[in-house]
Parts: C-alpha cells; structure tokens; sequence
C-alpha cells in the first residue's frame, strides 16, 4: 500500500504522478472519486498524469488514446491493450494505492527500475 | 456503397478501413500496398527501433481483434485510376472496380539532387531503410546527417546515444526552422550541441565524396567532413506520381476540400499524400504528420459516407506532430507561417524545457512544447477550439 498524500493536496480535475517502478498515475475525476492506474501509456511512452481528464476517461497527451480509469480499458486507439488499474482507499483523509499484483502492460522498449 | 478500394496500406490506409467499419459499412473493402509488409508504424524507425531497443513484430498497427474484413493486395503498386469508372490498375495487371476509392500513398524520402548511391549512404522511410541503417550505426563510426529536419534530428540523437561521432549539415539557419521558426529553432540547435552533436547550420551540401562506398560529404564551401555513413534527411515528396493522368488536381499533394474530397467523385484521399482545404489557411496545406494520417481518415469516410457533405462538417484539428530528440519531446500544434511573433511563457530555451506561444496580433496561432506535455495540451486543446476567422 502506498500512502501518496492528503485528499486535500489534489483537487478535483488533477492528476499525480507517484514514483514507484513501474510509476503510478492518481486521478482526482470533477466528480470527487479517486483512481490510480499505471501511469506509463499502453502504446509508447508517455505519462497519462499529463493527459487530458474527462469525466471517469484519461486521454493521453502523446497520441490521444482514451482509457476509462474505472476499468482500465482502451475507449479510443492507437492503444491496443488496457491500462492497468490499482485500487484506491481513502484513509485519514489520505489517499493509499493498494498496487495491483497483475502484469502492467507497459509498451514495447519501455522498461522501470533495476535491469538485470 | 458496395465496394470501397483504399490505395496505400500505412497508417491512413488502415484507418480508413477501420472508419468504414465503426462508421457501419458493410460492403466490400480492398486495401492495395506496394509495400508487402502489412501496416507498420513509422515513428519509432527514427527512434526505439534504430536504436535497438525493440523490433519489427512490435510495429504493427492492426490489432488482434480488428475485424475488418478486408482484402489486402499487397506488393505491387497501383499504376491509374480511371476518374470515370474509378477503376484501380495495379503494376502486376489487376484491375480493381469499386463505388469509391481513398488514396492513401502517402511520401517517400526526397533524394539528394545529383549525387549517385553509394554504399553507406541511406534514406528513412520504410522498415527496411532502418534496419539497413541500424546495422552501420556501430559505435566510433563518423556519421554526418544532412538535413536537421525531425528524421535528420532523430537519427543524430539516436546515433549519438549509440556512440557515434555525429555531424548534422542543415542549409536553413537553424534545425526544424521550417516548422518551428528560426527562433525556436535555435533552441534546437543548441540541444544538439548540448549533447555533443556538431551542427553546421547556413551551408549547403555540393556532393557525397566515395568510390563504391562514402568517404566524406563536402560542403559548398568547401570543407570536407569524413564520413562512415551518411543519412539524407531532406523532407519527403507525396507518392502521387501515378495520378498525374487520372484528373485528379495536383499540387503538393492531391488537391482536397476540407474534408478530404478530391475533384473527382467517390475518390476521397488521406494521410501524407493529401493536401486538404486548411480554413485557418485559406487554401489547402498537405499535413505530414503522424496524428493527421491517424485523425482525418474517419472524417473523410464520414464525408464519403454522409454523401453530400452539408450533413458532415466535421473539421480536422489543427496539424500536431511530436518528435523525440535526445531526452527532449518536441510538440507542436498550429501553424508557424500564420505567427508573427513567438514567446517563451514557461520554462528556459537554454534548460531545453519550455513551453511557447506563437501569435498573429495577440491571436494564438501556434504553441510548441519542449517535456511540457501537460501544458502543452491544455494549449493545444483550446486552438483546436478556437473558430478559425
Ligand atoms: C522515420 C520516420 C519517423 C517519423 N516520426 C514521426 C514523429 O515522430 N511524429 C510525427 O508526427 N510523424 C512522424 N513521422 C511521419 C508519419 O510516420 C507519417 O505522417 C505517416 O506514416 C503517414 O501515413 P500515411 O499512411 O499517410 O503514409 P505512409 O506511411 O507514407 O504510407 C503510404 C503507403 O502507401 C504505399 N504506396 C505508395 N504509393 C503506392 C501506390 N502507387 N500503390 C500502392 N501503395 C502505394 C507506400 O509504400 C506506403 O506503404 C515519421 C515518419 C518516418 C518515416
Ligand atoms: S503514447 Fe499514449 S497514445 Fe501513444
């Protein structure tokens, strides 16, 4: 579990990006939910943190594909494979990333942390 | 509509086949390519893929669960449409009729006016280019670049980071200054130098040196710059040689409306051979970027679909590219030939972070972006919502 910050650091309509390997994105939607996905885009690399948040969909600032952060999946190409999503709890008033245990799917080339 | 041929296999090729299917046509698809690979991306040539760090099978820009239901001819080129029947001829003799056709034949690299091939000496447009070129960028070799356009750009960087000693020959006063202005062009000259790439910006190339294979470039005034390998990057010519008599209208590209119609009926054209009706412009513009190949293919189906065209007045965004120098992503949005002035509004030139504005008056025409990925898209989303007067 990671402990990112106060709810109150993030305002609505923002987005983090949280070093860890690979690094994590944590949106603030207008509506006042919470999501956390990886942050590096399906397609090439680029940081979603960066994009464009509407509503519950993050569009990527390098080549506009969309994904829904509730899910995951891709609503708008040239990604191919989803966004994978890590569940987000409020506690204290903080918000806390518990990471996913699934694969990420990170584009081709790119890689994090020690290469062995 | 029962049968539709799209000429070119690439990015806007296939784009177009997949418009037609998320925009309900049923009917028959033909996609014809010269090339015999199926559609590949070709930014990352310049960038991951030359510099080794991923291969061809990640290239690929269908997707396993396309359902396109397309026929692909693939490997000989279109050779004429007949503008009255819209009948494609292709090099090997097929002869494929259809009630539309979307040509898609995008560009090829512009050869270097008056100099023979020698071995050493390469061009980037296709995947066999850069795997040619990739198996000579071997570290200490000395490779000049001509041309600081962004495949010139890329490769210096790409080849610099490999361990090659770069020089890039540019003839404009500074690199991408055609796209990006002499003033921000200059900040990219100065990320080349930052990382150890000689520039010679103002001069000409007079002839590639070599007997078999290169051995230096010289310049028109006269120095001579040693030379392993060689990479003409001087721009791109659109692949429109084989229409020349089909009475579609010619100019820097295959003369379009707006929304990608040619003169002709029922013949439409997409993606870096095409240029359409620009309204910020008042005259039509070919666009050679990535996201425009991307973008505009589902407005023209939607124009070609809809029939007349009053009903779809969807407008294409304005021209957007990236490139990736060095640890610097480069973005731009807009139109450098409609600014009068440019300013630096966040970040350093010399800190190669930066975001920067172009205006006509105080009108926004143009914003550029150097790793300011968010703001930059933030200003990019409102030009793209201003009305063009
Ligand atoms: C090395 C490289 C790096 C790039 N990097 C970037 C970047 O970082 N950012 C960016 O915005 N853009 C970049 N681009 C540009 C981008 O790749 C193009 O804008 C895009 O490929 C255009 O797609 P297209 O389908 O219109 O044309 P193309 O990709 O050129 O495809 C046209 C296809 O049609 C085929 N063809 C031609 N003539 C015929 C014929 N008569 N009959 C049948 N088929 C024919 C061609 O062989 C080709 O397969 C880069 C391009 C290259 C080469
Ligand atoms: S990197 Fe995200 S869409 Fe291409």
């Amino acid at each position: 579990m990671i402990r990112v910050c106060p709810l109150s650091a993030l305002p609505p309509g923002e987005a983090l990006r949280v070093d860890a390997e690979p690094p994590i994105a944590v949106f603030h939607t207008d509506d006042g939910e919470v999501f956390a996905v990886d942050d590096t885009c399906t397609h090439q690399d680029a940081s979603l943190a960066d994009g464009w948040l509407e509503g519950c969909e993050i569009e990527c600032p390098l080549h506009a594909s969309k994904f829904d952060l509730r899910t995951g999946a891709v609503d708008a190409p040239p990604a191919k494979l989803p966004i994978r999503t890590h569940t987000v709890h409020i506690e204290d008033d903080h918000i806390c990333v518990e990471l996913s245990d699934a694969q990420p799917n990170l584009p081709p080339g790119v890689t994090f942390g020690s290469k062995s | 509509m029962r049968a539709v041929t799209i000429v070119g296999a690439s990015l806007a090729g296939l784009y177009t086949a997949q418009a037609l299917r998320t925009q309900g046509y049923d009917g028959e698809v033909v996609v014809i390519g010269d090339e015999r690979a199926r559609p590949y991306d070709r930014p990352p040539l310049s960038k991951e893929f030359l510099a080794g760090k991923i291969e061809a099978d990640v290239l690929t820009l269908e997707s396993a669960d396309d359902d396109l239901d397309a026929r692909w001819l693939l490997g000989s080129p279109a050779v004429s449409l007949n503008p009255a029947t819209r009948e494609v001829v292709l090099a090997d003799g097929t002869r494929i009729g259809s009630d539309a056709v979307v040509i898609a034949t995008g560009a090829r690299a512009r050869a270097l006016p008056g100099t023979r091939q020698l071995a050493g000496v390469h061009s980037l447009r296709t995947i066999e280019d850069a795997a040619a070129l990739r198996s000579e960028l071997l570290p200490g070799a000395r490779l000049v670049v001509i041309g600081a356009g962004f495949i010139g750009g890329e490769v210096a960087a790409t080849a610099k980071a490999l361990g090659l000693d770069v020089t890039v020959v540019e003839a404009m006063a500074s690199p991408l200054a055609g796209p990006l202005g002499t003033q921000m062009g200059a900040v990219v000259s100065g990320l080349h130098e930052a990382n150890g790439v000689a520039l010679r910006c103002g001069v000409g190339v007079e002839r590639i040196v070599g007997t078999g294979r290169v051995e230096a470039v010289q310049l028109v005034d006269g120095t001579l710059l040693p030379a392993d390998v060689v990479v003409v990057g001087i721009g791109a010519i659109p692949n429109v040689e084989w229409l020349i008599r089909s009475g579609v209208a010619l100019g820097n590209g295959i003369e379009c409306d707006h929304q990608g119609r040619t003169g002709i009926p029922g013949v439409l054209a997409v993606g870096d051979c095409a240029a359409w009706y620009d309204q910020r412009l008042g005259r039509t513009h070919r666009v050679e970027h990535w996201t425009g190949a991307m973008e505009r293919p589902a407005i023209a189906v939607a124009a070609l679909l809809g029939g007349d065209g009053s009903s779809t007045d969807r407008l294409a965004g304005i021209p957007y590219f990236w490139s990736d120098q060095y640890d610097v992503r480069i973005q731009f949005a807009g139109h450098v030939i409609e600014a009068d002035s440019v300013t630096v509004e966040e970040g350093a030139a010399d800190s190669h972070n930066l975001l920067a504005v172009y205006r006509r008056g105080d009108v926004p025409v143009g914003v550029l972006g150097m790793n300011q990925a968010r703001l930059f898209g933030r200003w990019r989303r409102q030009l793209n919502a201003a009305v063009p007067v």
